[in-house]
């Protein structure tokens, strides 16, 4: 098969590496050559943060580029918009309703774009917008929205549901599994 | 697994024995999982110098021994490294470096080859996860068969991208007899004369065997087009071009062979050299006169890409849409609770020359802090403030500090403040002492009282070791409490003396650390002064005329609520 390209992003901290450990969990068990590519240290603080995640029978190159992207899963919406050229014509986007500012938004050097949303669906995008966040929240932590986001790509997928469980088994922490596992449901049921 | 990993694994399965690195990104976590196996002797090693002196002494004492470090990192273990070119090896020894085209993390984007080129030294490098591990093992056994140290260079693509690497065992290796040899280990001119014979022939003896080697690879695909690559460069040109051309793919980038470039060049119409960074490969190809094309169409600078790859070669541009719309830049910043924050407030607020250094604190140097006026290399902070108060004298010592943070300071920050007491100006130096290695993610230093395995070490006592050196006033503050922190900087800067401030408060993103409830805005008391807007704390946004606190973010530092004017911030 041809080689297919999801992208990740979103702002340090919000957990994006633990949502590509679970989805190269899912595609090595779906049997597929996975490659994923992120970048540490410095980005990490606070910083715009992408992840690579590219999956078929051979799979050389470890980036995705403009133009590139099958699907975008994004944890914010200004990092939507930032990335959203890296979406091949007809790719997917799936993106969390969540708004954090920037720096330079918040020393007023620049302004939050407005209704990111509508104008990224007037682009013509194939988007699905979810607030990931109240999910997480209801299901019991505010920190679990990654794994919402992963119900989410799991509802416009087609990976069996004993493959999501068991990768979630794999990467998420015994203790916090409970709660993963009901974000998870919330969000595949969004 | 990512590439450092898998590095990690070769090391293990090659039987080393002992790793000593200094943590740099992209090759901190090489050392961090070699660490997780109870066979491999590993630490974090004060600098990259002593790092490499550590795997040479262990080397020439019989053991497989390595040690790792960022591109930058190099510069540093030069010294040993082209002195250890000239002794060889007795047990084997690999010398792990990671490049970082495109800067991702680093404060230049120098190519290592050069390195190997200078200090005549083999250098092998892997393309993905898979060649990581096996390469580490062939650098093993190569370092060996031509008591050479060898280098495997990484990129931070090569680093830092995951995929699938099968496990073997472990290979037994014995320790080797170690034999006293003066002649081969005591550099001294007499000995170095010899030596370098060796060195040169030894180089010879690596680019004849470079000729047949299967880490250089031929693939023939086509008559008309050939591209000679390596490393992240060659699996960007396959994903672009596929098997619609040929490859000559280099695993031994230093020395270079010769016949296997000639001959390549002679089955293809049009031959182009593609790799990251300087024009190595292009200029060997020049020197023996092929006719290739290279960075004159690619460039010295950043990260290849396919993409780029196929606009070059094959015309091919990708189509997309764009936002269309300015999208603001997402900078990294000081963490909320960061304990370097309230240290520049006051530096910012004094409107001091900050002589800056290498961590998580250059971030000081961004708005609106804006607290930084230089930052060349690890200890450089120290130092230049040194020379630069010996040009500028009294005017500049009352107006102008150095900082940097625990670990640098331990790396190469101390021989600097031995400059400024031993010769004497009154410099302000700070520092930054976070209890940990911050920006690399964490890892333990010398100052902190424990080792690489977790376990509890001598600890370095910061205060101890200033007045040692020769500096009489050493003071301690909490970044967090703001008025005691100016305090002590107005006065240091101030007196005719050369002095210390330990600013010390761990970092918030320790396990350890225990936060406060976070704290929130009363909007009735707000009245929109943005002082607290002046910290640069993420978790801090102005919304409906008003300051907000995202408790999700916030750690109940404080300082917000000691610059407020108002009593508008509570818990």
């Amino acid at each position: 098969m041809d080689t297919k390209s999801i992208m990740i992003v979103g702002v340090g901290g919000q957990g994006t590496l633990l949502a590509s450990k679970i989805i190269g969990n899912v595609l090595l068990s779906a049997g597929y050559e996975v490659r994923i590519s992120e970048v540490h240290g410095m980005s990490q603080r606070g910083g715009s943060v992408v992840t690579y995640v590219r999956y078929g029978s051979e799979v050389h190159s470890p980036i995705v580029e403009k133009g590139q992207a099958d699907i975008i899963l994004s944890f914010e919406q200004l990092e939507a918009a930032r990335w959203i050229s890296h979406l091949k014509k007809g790719g997917r986007l799936i993106t969390s309703t969540q708004k954090l500012d920037p720096m330079p938004v918040i020393t007023g050097a620049a302004q939050y774009p407005e209704n990111i949303l509508e104008k990224l669906e007037k682009m013509g995008i194939d988007m699905t917008a979810v607030d990931a966040l109240s999910l997480a929240c209801e299901a019991g932590s505010a920190k679990a929205s990654n794994v919402v986001l992963m119900g989410v790509l799991a509802s416009q997928t087609d990976f069996d549901d004993d493959i999501w469980q068991k990768a979630l088994e794999e990467c998420v922490p015994p203790k916090f599994l409970e709660l993963n596992k009901k974000a998870f449901e919330l969000g595949r049921n969004a | 697994m990512i590439g450092n990993e898998a590095f990690a694994r070769g090391l293990y399965e090659a039987g080393c024995n002992l790793a000593s690195s200094y943590p740099g990104t992209p090759s901190t976590e090489i050392t961090e999982f070699v660490a997780k196996y109870d066979e491999v002797y590993a630490e974090w090693a004060p600098n990259e110098k002593v790092a490499m002196e550590v795997a040479i002494g262990a080397s020439i004492a019989g053991a497989r021994s390595f040690c790792a470090m960022k591109h930058v990192g190099l510069n540093v273990a030069a010294d040993p490294l082209y002195t250890v070119s000239y002794t060889g090896v007795n047990g084997g020894l690999v010398i792990g470096v990671a490049d970082d085209p495109g800067m991702h993390s680093s404060q230049n984007e120098q190519d290592s080859r050069h390195h190997a080129i200078a200090s005549k030294v083999m250098m092998v490098e892997p393309s993905n996860s898979v060649e990581c591990k096996d390469f580490v093992k062939r650098a093993f056994e190569l370092s060996e068969q031509f008591d050479t140290p060898v280098i495997v260079r990484l990129s931070t693509r090569v680093a830092h991208s995951q995929n699938s690497v099968e496990l073997c065992e472990r290979e037994q290796v014995e320790i080797k007899e170690y034999v006293k040899n003066p002649a081969k280990y005591v550099m001294m001119p007499a000995n170095a004369k010899g030596r370098h014979v060796f060195v040169e022939q030894r180089m010879a003896d690596i680019a004849a065997f470079a000729e047949n080697c299967d880490l250089n690879k031929v693939e023939y695909n086509s008559d008309e087009i050939g591209v000679i690559t390596s490393g992240a460069a060659y699996e960007y040109a396959k994903e672009a071009l596929g098997n619609d051309v040929s490859y000559l793919k280099l695993g031994i980038v230093n020395p270079l062979p010769v016949e296997i470039f000639k001959d390549f060049c002679a089955k293809h119409k049009k031959v182009y050299v593609i790799e990251e960074l300087d024009g190595i490969i292009e200029n060997h190809c020049k020197a023996l006169g092929l006719d290739i094309v290279g960075k004159e169409i690619f460039g010295l600078i950043g990260e290849l890409s396919p993409s780029i790859i196929a606009s070059k070669l094959l015309g091919k541009e990708v189509e997309y849409d764009d936002f269309g719309e300015n999208v603001p830049v997402r900078p990294p910043v000081m963490c909320a609770g960061c304990p370097h924050r309230g240290l520049f407030y006051v530096l910012s607020k004094l409107k001091l020359t900050v002589s800056g250094d290498i961590g998580c604190y250059t971030l000081g140097a961004s708005a609106p802090l804006s607290a930084m006026d230089t930052t060349i290399c690890m200890g450089a902070s120290i130092s230049a403030l040194h020379g630069f108060n010996k040009v500028r004298k009294e005017q500049s010592e009352k107006t102008s500090v150095a900082v940097i943070g625990d670990s640098t300071f331990m790396h190469s920050g101390i021989t600097g403040l031995v400059n400024i007491a031993y010769n004497a100006t009154n410099s302000t130096v700070i520092i930054l002492d976070n209890s940990i290695t911050g920006m690399t993610g964490h890892q333990q230093n010398p100052t902190t009282g424990k080792n690489l395995k977790g376990d509890v070490a001598a600890k370095v006592w910061l205060e101890d070791l200033c007045k040692a050196v020769g500096i009489n006033r050493v003071r301690v503050v909490d970044p967090y409490n703001l008025a005691q922190t100016e305090e002590a900087v107005r006065e240091e800067v101030a007196i005719a003396e050369p002095s210390v401030i330990i600013s010390r408060r761990p970092c918030a993103l320790l396990k350890y650390v225990k936060h406060n409830a976070p704290l929130k805005v009363d909007s009735d008391k707000c009245r929109t002064c943005k002082m607290c807007m002046k910290l640069g704390c993420p978790a801090i946004s102005i919304k409906n005329g008003k300051a907000v606190i995202d408790g999700t973010q916030c750690v109940g530092c404080g300082i917000c609520k000691e610059l407020c004017k108002f009593d508008a911030i509570c818990e």
